[in-house]
């Protein structure tokens, strides 16, 4: 819904919310349900109302627990039943500056008792999160504070030991040195988008005496953005790919008119400082893991030309994907979408052109196609959105434009071999298919969280889950490498099944669709078979959950020759196999072979 | 502006924050008479209001407000005289 997407008009969203809460759950779309515990230490209830508004439209569900006014630390502290019952899937600390019961405001306290004071504020918010962890084992995120409305001190309040602003800017790198050691912990910086919004109105005193409210009801909606950006993240809805168009989008002007010289990039004029900017910000992106793509009505050899610019900082290289054509563009993404695997829903388009925009966002449902009239508002208008908002950076992140760089080689490959498995052999591929370890742990809870299409249960897992299963012997866990002549393409396959008697049952099977038929999950399937083998099991059970992302793995079981025992209205299905007389089905992928050779 | 007006609008705001076409409000109308204007709706309402008539009520009138005659009242005194309060140094 255009309405809850940036920039949205808030107070528009919070009068309408009822209608607006009541057409969302009418347009049928699948949502995933989480179940979200906000702790305030101030009112909350239109923050989670305009929550639940935001969360709706990025496909989940939540359901809420409240605490009583500013009961926040109590609630965590202390047995809690119903907290306990409710099983959260994350818990939000919504507390604010004005929570810091701790700050003397006593400007002779000497350098110790403010430096224990400081201290006693941070420990009052550590041990409950370390509480929250050990209790309730999900992430947690937790507000910084603003800044104060007033300053004591004047300007020596920023640097004096009893300056407050001293006292919040200190107690925020805390906080931050916390969240920097613990991967579930997510800082949910209210000290910036409390400065975006303005500082003066977000602080306007009446709303706190009236309604005990930390902020103006008008930047509500905002600050519930803010924080949705997160959840929405950890559960795995951010966006994956940019589709970019390139004449006044990348470059001022129009580079089959105007030609390489006539373009406008780069720090010698003033428009072309703000498309510098704007590539250099796109840039950036790929480090995230984000791949970036070219979207443009051009000739391809004009495209390539305005890409080559000296001035620009973007390369043909930094495309994984180029289509510069005459084609329709909601044609072209779904076409680059095919051809990288992904959803066309994961794209963001960005275009200057407001009539192209449109046409996208008709053709393609779920596309986000963020809007700007000037290359002065475009950094601003994607950076806001928060399309890609980071809560955990991987390894393989920045490395992922190049394997799917790699792929489209082996595309071209494929089309010299005579038979599809005389191509698979040439690969030369080679599987590293362990345990969990540690260091991996990350990448394994983002793929959870990350794949739809190839993935039977789409159970989504955060990392504190995945820590006890990690160490808990009744499970068979397979985490799944793959590398091949053109390049390592990291993880790409997570299994685990739970043994329950003679028996295993197998709770997730996903894998990257950057490696489908490539049978990388036969050699999955020969390996978990061999494990079952070990612990000397008779039988695997599977399930196929039906989302309305899966269906290219409904007859996964099928193909692997398991028998079908249930199947369901909804579509769900479970199989079995008797593994008494099954035999190895991989024979193009080399399984823990370089191991094998080095030890 | 007159009395009449002004409830006319204010019955469409009331109708927009409660999603209820039916509602109808005279000067009498109190928070006991419209179900599901408690506490919490309050805030939204007076937020709305605001908006509608580009005015902003005093927090003693917030909190003071004895019906939606009273209300109007204020409005009426007041309405389109929302600007920007100039704070700090640097608008």
């Amino acid at each position: 819904m255009k309405e809850l997407e940036y920039p949205f008009d808030g107070a528009w969203i919070m009068k309408k919310r009822r209608k607006l809460k009541n057409m969302l759950l009418e347009d049928r779309s699948i949502r995933i349900e989480k179940r979200i515990a906000v702790l305030g230490g101030s009112t909350t209830s239109d923050i989670i109302s305009a929550m639940e508004l935001f969360l709706l439209n990025l496909g989940i569900k939540p359901l809420f627990y409240e605490s009583e006014y500013a009961r926040y630390w109590q609630d965590a502290m202390f047995d809690n039943p119903e907290l306990e019952k409710f099983k959260p899937d994350i818990i939000f600390i919504h507390t604010s500056s004005r929570n810091l019961d701790f700050f003397p405001e006593n400007v002779t306290c000497t350098p110790q008792e403010m430096e224990d004071a400081l201290m006693a504020q941070y420990e009052h918010f550590e041990q409950m999160w370390e509480r929250i962890s050990e209790v309730y084992s999900c992430p947690i995120i937790q507000n910084n504070f603003e800044m104060p409305s007033y300053r004591l001190l004047g300007n020596s309040d920023a640097w004096d030991i009893h300056g407050k602003i001293n006292f919040i800017t200190r107690l925020n790198c805390k906080f931050y040195e916390y969240a920097q050691k613990h991967p579930s912990f997510y800082i949910n910086d209210i000290n910036y988008v409390s400065a975006c919004y303005g500082l003066d109105e977000w602080l306007e005193p009446k709303y706190w005496y009236l309604y005990k409210y930390a902020m103006c009801v008008p930047a509500i909606p905002v600050f519930a953005y803010n924080t949705v950006r997160i959840i929405k993240s950890i559960f795995g809805k951010n966006k994956k790919v940019l589709a970019l168009d390139l004449d006044n989008t990348l470059w001022g002007g129009v580079i089959g008119d105007d030609g390489q010289e006539g373009i406008e990039i780069g720090h010698e004029t003033t428009m072309g400082q703000g498309y510098e900017e704007v590539q250099r910000y796109i840039k950036a992106h790929k480090q995230m893991g984000i791949l970036l793509t070219v979207c443009s009505k051009n000739d391809e050899e004009n495209a390539i030309l305005g890409l080559e610019h000296p001035s620009g900082v973007l390369k043909p290289d930094d495309f994984t994907v180029i289509k510069a054509n005459w084609n329709p563009k909601d044609i072209n993404i779904t076409e680059t979408a095919g051809e990288l695997n992904f959803l066309p829903e994961s794209f963001v388009f960005v275009d200057d052109n407001p009539a192209e925009r449109a046409i996208v966002e008709g053709q393609i449902p779920g596309i986000a196609v963020p809007d700007f009239e000037t290359v002065e508002e475009c950094i601003s208008s994607i950076d806001k959105a928060g399309y890609f908002e980071v809560t955990a950076l991987s390894a393989d992140d920045s490395k992922r434009g190049e394997m799917y760089k790699a792929n489209a080689e082996r595309a071209k490959l494929q089309k010299s071999f005579g038979s599809y498995e005389d191509y698979l052999k040439s690969l030369d591929m080679n599987a590293k298919i362990t345990d969990f370890e540690p260091i991996y742990l990350q990448r394994i809870v983002q793929l959870t969280n990350k794949s739809n299409q190839f993935n039977l249960t789409t159970r989504r897992y955060q990392l504190d889950e995945m820590n006890k299963i990690a160490g808990d012997s009744s499970y068979i866990r397979l985490c799944g490498s793959l590398s091949d002549r053109f390049g390592d393409n990291g993880i790409v396959s997570i299994v685990i099944g739970e043994i329950i008697d003679s028996t295993v049952h197998v709770d997730l099977w996903l894998m990257s669709c950057r490696v489908l038929k490539r049978d990388m999950e036969l050699a999955m399937l020969d390996e978990l078979v061999r494990q079952c083998r070990e612990h000397s099991l008779t039988k695997i059970i599977g399930h196929y959950y039906k989302t309305n992302k899966n269906a290219m793995v409904a007859d996964l079981y099928g193909s692997f020759g398991f028998d079908k025992v249930q199947e369901f209205d909804n579509g769900d299905s479970t199989w079995e196999l008797e593994i008494a007389n099954y035999k190895n089905k991989n024979y193009v992928i080399r399984v823990n072979e370089q191991e094998r050779i080095t030890r | 502006m007159t009395h009449e007006e002004i409830m006319e609008r204010l019955t469409e705001v009331f109708r927009e924050v409660f999603d209820d076409d039916t509602i109808s409000i005279n000067d009498g109308t109190t928070a006991n008479d419209i179900d599901e204007w408690d506490s919490i709706e309050h805030i939204n309402l007076i937020e709305a209001v605001e908006k509608e008539f580009s005015m902003n009520f005093q927090m003693r009138e917030v909190s003071s407000m004895k019906n939606v005659g009273e209300m109007a009242d204020i409005i009426m005194s007041r309405a389109g005289s929302a600007v920007k309060k100039k704070r700090g140094f640097f608008r």
